[in-house]
């Protein structure tokens, strides 16, 4: 067994040499537990000191390993060899972001969309310090917790046809975040963020694939906020119309 | 500087994975629900016009390929009324304190509402 070995294929790009991106084949040791990471890291130590990705923590927890393993997102650090086995295993950047080297995807549009949506407490007017913090209770903590959980991994956006299509689309990810806050009690700047969530390239674009929660591995169902942002927005327009006072339109969203 | 590499998104890339696909069908199923209310109208049209329009009207959907669309149509009706229910807990977050409403629990309404509502309408004309 010691000398059992699977075939990695891997998708190699150069950008000051090639053209388009290459798979290039690998043969690495078998091992029950080893992760696609741990081949990866031993193609890298051992095989391809050239061969560029990214990791960090290799527990699930900092996002930065998601790639294709045989055309679906996943945390290269949370799928098994043995879940493949006997192979070969194709592994590639996370789809529908440019590449900027072998596994490496380009990240500007996704944080720059993160930002756009302004994810963190707004205030009216901010309390002084000396009056304590906001407090929440644990049913209002609940509300927003699981949007809370995102590890800005991207296997949403690799998942979603639609970013692949249009990518003025504002994504899974960044939407979900806005919903967190939009739902938070110590928060009032949905109006703020209103205006892009529910613009064309918001919401409205999302046609509810619904693999975007499929491939979360932290289970945040973008989608779900997605589409409570719809029947919220939608609250929004017909509140518009049978409420007199603009004043007394504003609500914290509901779900 | 080097410039990062789009990848060309392929026209069947709906083919390349089954939740993917299975979304198109659900897609799909509109336009035959579209194209069944179209045939509904044209009956109610056809109502209107008197005895002998409706009589002809009934012997032109009795052809195969009258026969044939239903047939598809009502399989991809179902498809469209199942899948967008078990959608349904997506969109509706309904809590009790700090527990979510389990999604069986809202889904399993409009489940209970369309065999009701399904039943009715089988109780009438069956009458």
């Amino acid at each position: 067994m010691a000398d059992e070995t699977i075939t990695l294929e891997v998708s190699r790009y150069d950008p000051d040499g090639d053209s388009e991106p290459t798979f290039q084949s690998y043969d690495v040791p078998f091992q029950e537990d080893w992760v696609v990471l741990d081949a990866l890291n031993y193609l890298k130590d051992q095989v391809d000191g050239t061969l560029s990705y990214r990791w960090s923590c290799r527990m699930g927890v900092c996002g930065s390993c998601g790639m294709m393993v045989n055309g679906v997102p996943k945390l290269t650090c949370a799928v098994f060899l043995r879940d493949y086995a006997p192979g070969p295993i194709k592994v590639e950047p996370l789809a529908h972001f440019p590449v900027e080297r072998d596994l490496i995807v380009a990240l500007d549009d996704f944080v720059s969309k993160l930002q756009d949506i302004k994810p963190w407490i707004i205030r009216d007017v901010e309390k002084p310090l000396d009056e304590g913090v906001y407090r929440q209770t644990p049913a209002e903590v609940a509300r927003y917790q699981q949007f809370s959980m995102c590890i800005n991994c991207m296997l949403c956006y690799a998942a979603c046809p639609v970013y692949g299509l249009e990518e003025s689309f504002l994504g899974p990810a960044a939407i979900a975040l806005a919903q967190r806050y939009n739902l938070d009690s110590r928060d009032q700047g949905r109006d703020q963020r209103q205006e892009l969530v529910a613009s064309d390239e918001g919401i409205w674009d999302c046609t509810l694939v619904g693999e975007c929660s499929a491939v979360c591995p932290k289970d945040v169902d973008p989608a779900g906020a997605i589409q409570q942002a719809k029947v919220a927005s939608t609250l929004d327009w017909y509140k518009s119309f049978l409420l007199p006072f603009p004043g007394r339109r504003k609500q914290k969203t509901e779900a | 500087m080097s410039k990062p590499y789009r990848r060309p998104m392929s026209k069947l890339w709906w083919l390349r994975r089954r939740p993917y696909t299975a979304f198109m069908l659900r897609e799909i199923s509109s336009v035959f629900i579209g194209a069944y209310v179209v045939l509904l109208l044209v009956l109610v049209w056809r109502v209107d016009a008197g005895p002998s329009a409706y009589a002809a009207y009934l012997d032109t959907l009795k052809s195969p390929g009258m026969l044939a669309f239903h047939a598809i149509a009502f399989v991809f009706a179902l498809l469209h009324t199942i899948t967008w229910f078990l959608l349904a807990p997506k969109a509706l977050a309904v809590w009790r304190g700090q527990k979510r409403v389990p999604a069986p629990l809202i889904a399993g309404p409009h489940f209970l509402v369309w065999l009701l509502l399904s039943g009715g309408v089988a109780a009438l004309f069956l009458a």
